[in-house]
């Protein structure tokens, strides 16, 4: 009897033995599987030969993908969301960028409030800051519309900006600066030559974060759009009635866009440490 | 940048009652010095006593509270640290990680308008011996590679002062023996006025012509490696130099040219030229290796007991209590007279009156010992 | 002590190059806080002017004049307070959700992953780069009555045939936490990977067992990503309108759902002006009490 049952408990004791090493392994590959679902719904649902409602598997096309613009409005309201973006991104980075120094690099007073400055706009929760950014356009009588969205994306993405490229300063070795002076630069031709390239991948990342950030953001849009529409204001406004599938079509070419922007940008940057 | 003029000055650096304070505590205090034109001078001394400060304010990175500094005649006390003649190899080396080695070696030529600097860079880089490296990137360098291109991109500039904050402090011990030879090498070759910090006392005497041996903001003694360690006129330049024994004692008298001291009803004879005080009440001081374990000599101690005993190759190191709450260390030589003595056995101990010195017993007598492990 | 404290602070002095007495700093800073300062005090101060605002007897639609009515937020408060207290516990509940996705998920990437783990990395973010909204109206497709998820639980034995998770409150909190799940996992990454692998090699070389060795080295030694990830899951969360809408039911609203309506459907700006005030007030205190507690107060 035992000779026969021996190899069964040592089976089962070595699977039990893998499973309990690798029962993380397991739970991080489901925890991807569930942030991957509806991802992977949007880009199958991108084929989906559906017409105006996107809701059953009707068969499959690449009609979506070669006619992006089929949909009414979708294009339109892509083209205001990139525009809002790129503006907000270059504005936005510019001036983080320049708190950032400011605080990672001076002494001055005022630095404590500066940073609650900077903290309370991300702790406030995104349908205050669109509410009270409405209501004083409002009080205003200004009335809202493009220029609008682009001051309140401005508005939230600074703060993840200055947070972002601070960071990479607080990273840099202050003896690097202090070698660039000790070998005959000014503080201009420093900040030109070793600083500025240094804290650069922080400044792409951060200006990564903040297009992604304006070109997503529904919710403060939405208050402050006026008759404007952006790409998710059209997706919210056209889920009652079923979105079309060339939303799918952006949804996921924007997934695979940035997807390859980051990872060029990783191998560049091992790459550069390399070479 | 033809625009940044940078001081052409030559002559020694001299530093004049200068301090440094950061709020209430004094880092450097009421410093002068004078670092001859082309000689290799190394500051020592324990964190936190004030050199990399100095350092530091020499190269232009930090402003004295008070004092001058100069080179020759002109006064640097104020003058920006990209318009001094100064160059430093940091520690860690600060190599700039986006520029390729020749990029970093040129970069202070390039700053200074330079025409030449292919040639500059070439020639720094065949006297550190690492031309086959220029196009490579600091972080690809090994440990003793970074620190050889931190000297070369320090020295290409033909700086009237080289300082070097605790350059070899990242390397292991093999690789900083072999820096130590090499930088003295440099020294000798390009004759420029190496300024050294370290906390390293064999790094200290191994290079340097001249070292200062620093403490709390002061300097406690100036001198060569062997006047330090031969005749150091403090229990903290005794202790921080090396391994040292310190007795406990009074000066009863002096008289021609000795004095003679008595501790615990012993009594030991010292030269006067060796007693570095005039108060009556001192340290008799003796290294390790200048006692012998007989007990026919002048100053001598009976009925020692050997509590403890290590073989370190070229020597045994033996720990030796007194017949008085005191140890002892004592190296013997491995040669032929060796005792190889156990622990327990009874032993004297002698050694001659010109290796005695008597240092002023105020202060605290550990003072300066086991602090030069510290980073 | 003294001399301790004072070599310190002689060090932190050589650590970087700051300049004091310039204008430097307030010229590089003037720009981003102005407009900060204009486009996100200002509005809140507006903010709070309005939530006070009354409408006249038969003025039109969106006209309201200031008379300091501090009763709005009572009334504003009474009429909703089920929406209120919903949305601290959705949030809550998707917060503790996204943690206990997060943790494994941040630990794996930090301690097993090996030369993989700034792929991983980058697939934590990449959901990211896909419209939210979208991913949100995915969801309602794979939660459908009809749908994978639901079919699959139906066929065990003791589940109900009415049982369905889109327009359910499960289904908001489930969005949630999936929607806000990278703010949890990367500050939990963040402070998971500095920590030294041979910490818990050590804590186990003393007899500590794995479960000693989460509690009391790896957990107290990410309580900063720990304490942050949670503020930035629970902070958006709680004034999330978007899921509730998506995912849920009448009976699912939460505040953000009501701020919204009373904006843009009833035109009613004082109760969304107070409503919105409230909100903000409560996240802030409750922040504050978590931070202090949580002992982190070098986060802000």
């Amino acid at each position: 009897m035992t000779t026969i049952n021996a190899p069964m408990p040592s089976l089962s004791h070595r699977a039990s033995r893998w499973f309990s090493r690798n029962l993380i392994r397991i739970y991080a590959a489901l925890a991807f599987i569930y942030l991957f679902i509806p991802v992977a719904y949007t880009f199958v649902f991108s084929f989906n030969d559906a017409g105006k409602s996107n809701l059953v598997w009707q068969g499959f096309t690449l009609e979506n993908w070669q006619n992006p613009c089929g949909a009414p409005q979708v294009c339109e309201a892509v083209v205001n969301s990139l525009q809002i973006g790129v503006i907000s991104t270059v504005l936005a980075t510019i001036l983080g960028t320049m708190i950032a120094f400011a605080l990672g690099r001076y002494k001055f007073k005022g630095r404590k409030s500066t940073n609650l400055l900077i903290f309370l706009p991300m702790a406030t929760p995104e349908v205050v800051l669109g509410a009270s950014l409405l209501a004083m356009f409002l009080n205003l009588r200004v009335n809202p519309g493009f220029w609008t969205i682009v001051i309140s994306h401005v508005m939230f993405c600074i703060s993840f900006v200055v947070v972002t490229v601070k960071a990479r300063i607080a990273s840099l070795d202050p003896r690097l600066e202090q070698a660039a002076m000790d070998l005959y630069a000014n503080e201009r031709e420093t900040f030109r030559y070793v600083t500025l390239p240094l804290v650069m991948p922080g400044i792409a990342g951060a200006a990564l974060l903040a297009f992604s950030l304006s070109f997503d953001d529904f919710i403060i849009t939405n208050f402050n759009s006026g008759v404007v529409s952006t790409f998710p204001k059209f997706v919210y406004v056209s889920a009652a009635r079923g979105i079309p599938a060339q939303a799918n079509v952006i949804g996921s070419a924007m997934f695979f866009i940035a997807l390859i922007i980051v990872i060029v940008g990783q191998v560049v940057s091992r790459k550069r440490k390399k070479i | 940048m033809a625009n940044n003029k940078v001081s052409q000055d030559t002559g020694d650096l001299k530093l004049d009652r200068v301090s440094k304070h950061y709020g209430d505590f004094c880092a450097v205090d009421d410093l002068s010095l004078i670092v001859p034109d082309g000689s290799f001078f190394a500051l020592l001394g324990p964190s936190g006593c004030g050199k990399t400060t100095t350092l530091r304010m020499i190269a232009g990175l930090e402003e004295p509270s008070a004092g001058t500094i100069s080179i020759g005649d002109t006064d640097i006390t104020t003058q920006k640290s990209y318009r001094r003649n100064v160059n430093t190899v940091f520690q860690n080396y600060a190599l700039f990680p986006h520029l390729t080695i020749f990029e970093n070696i040129a970069f202070g030529l390039r700053r200074r308008g330079v025409k030449d600097v292919k040639s500059e860079v070439e020639s720094a880089l065949n006297l550190v011996e690492m031309a086959h490296l220029a196009e490579r990137k600091p972080n690809q360098l090994s440990g003793g590679q970074q620190q050889r291109i931190a000297v070369a991109r320090a020295i290409v500039n033909r700086p009237e002062v080289l300082l070097l904050d605790e350059p070899l402090g990242a390397l292991d011990l093999k690789l900083r023996r072999q820096m130590q030879i090499e930088l003295k090498r440099i020294q000798t070759e390009v004759g420029i006025t190496f300024i050294h910090v370290t906390h390293d006392q064999e790094e200290a005497m191994t290079m340097a012509d001249t070292i200062a041996v620093m403490n709390q903001g002061k300097i406690e003694q100036m001198g060569s490696a062997t006047d330090l360690y031969e005749a150091p006129k403090t229990a903290f330049v005794a202790n921080f130099l090396g391994q040292c024994n310190l007795i406990k004692g009074k000066i009863t008298s002096r008289a021609g040219d000795k004095a003679t001291v008595t501790a615990k009803g012993l009594t030991f004879e010292v030269p006067l030229s060796r007693v570095a005080t005039s108060n009556d009440s001192v340290f008799l001081g003796v290294r390790p290796e200048k006692l012998r374990l007989d007990d026919t000599g002048v100053n001598s101690i009976k009925n020692c007991v050997v509590t403890d005993r290590s073989f370190v190759g070229t020597s045994t190191q033996y720990l030796v209590r007194a017949p008085w709450d005191l140890e002892l260390v004592v190296f013997e030589q491995n040669d032929e007279g060796l005792h190889d003595l156990r622990v327990g056995d009874t032993v004297s101990l002698e050694w001659d009156p010109e290796h005695t010195f008597a240092l002023d017993g105020a202060g605290d007598i550990n003072a300066g010992a086991d602090l030069d492990d510290e980073e | 002590m003294a001399f301790l404290h004072a070599v310190s602070t002689g060090k932190s002095a050589t650590k970087s190059v700051l300049k004091s007495r310039s204008l430097t700093p307030y010229l590089l800073l003037a720009p981003g806080l102005i407009w900060l300062v204009t486009f996100f005090i200002i509005p809140i101060f507006s903010l709070g002017s309005t939530s006070t605002m009354v409408r006249p007897d038969g003025a039109q639609i969106g006209v309201y004049v200031q008379e300091l009515r501090f009763a709005n937020y009572v009334d504003a408060f009474i009429a909703n307070q089920d929406q209120y207290i919903r949305s601290f516990v959705y949030a809550g509940l998707a917060t503790i959700l996204a943690l206990l996705i997060a943790y494994p998920l941040a630990y794996a990437i930090a301690f097993k992953a090996g030369k993989y783990r700034n792929i991983l990395l980058v697939l934590v973010i990449a959901p990211f780069f896909t419209s939210f909204l979208l991913r949100t109206i995915a969801w309602t497709q794979i939660l459908a009555d009809s749908g994978p998820v639901v079919s699959a639980i139906k066929v065990l034995p003791f589940v109900d045939e009415l049982f369905r998770i889109n327009n359910t409150s499960t289904a908001v909190v489930i969005g949630l936490a999936y929607n806000f799940l990278p703010f949890m996992t990367l500050p939990l990454y963040a402070s998971l990977e500095r920590i030294d692998p041979r910490t818990l090699e050590a804590a186990g070389d003393l007899y500590a067992n794995g479960l000693t060795t989460f509690r009391k080295v790896t957990l107290p030694l990410s309580m900063p990503g720990l304490v942050a990830g949670t503020l930035l899951t629970f902070i958006p969360a709680a004034g999330d309108y978007v899921n509730a809408a998506i995912l849920g039911n009448p009976g699912t609203k939460m505040i953000g759902n009501v701020i919204e309506s009373r904006f843009f459907a009833v035109v009613d700006y004082p109760t969304a002006a107070a409503l919105s005030f409230t909100l903000m007030a409560t996240i802030l205190i409750l922040v504050t009490v978590y931070i202090r507690r949580s002992g982190t107060d070098e986060l802000v």
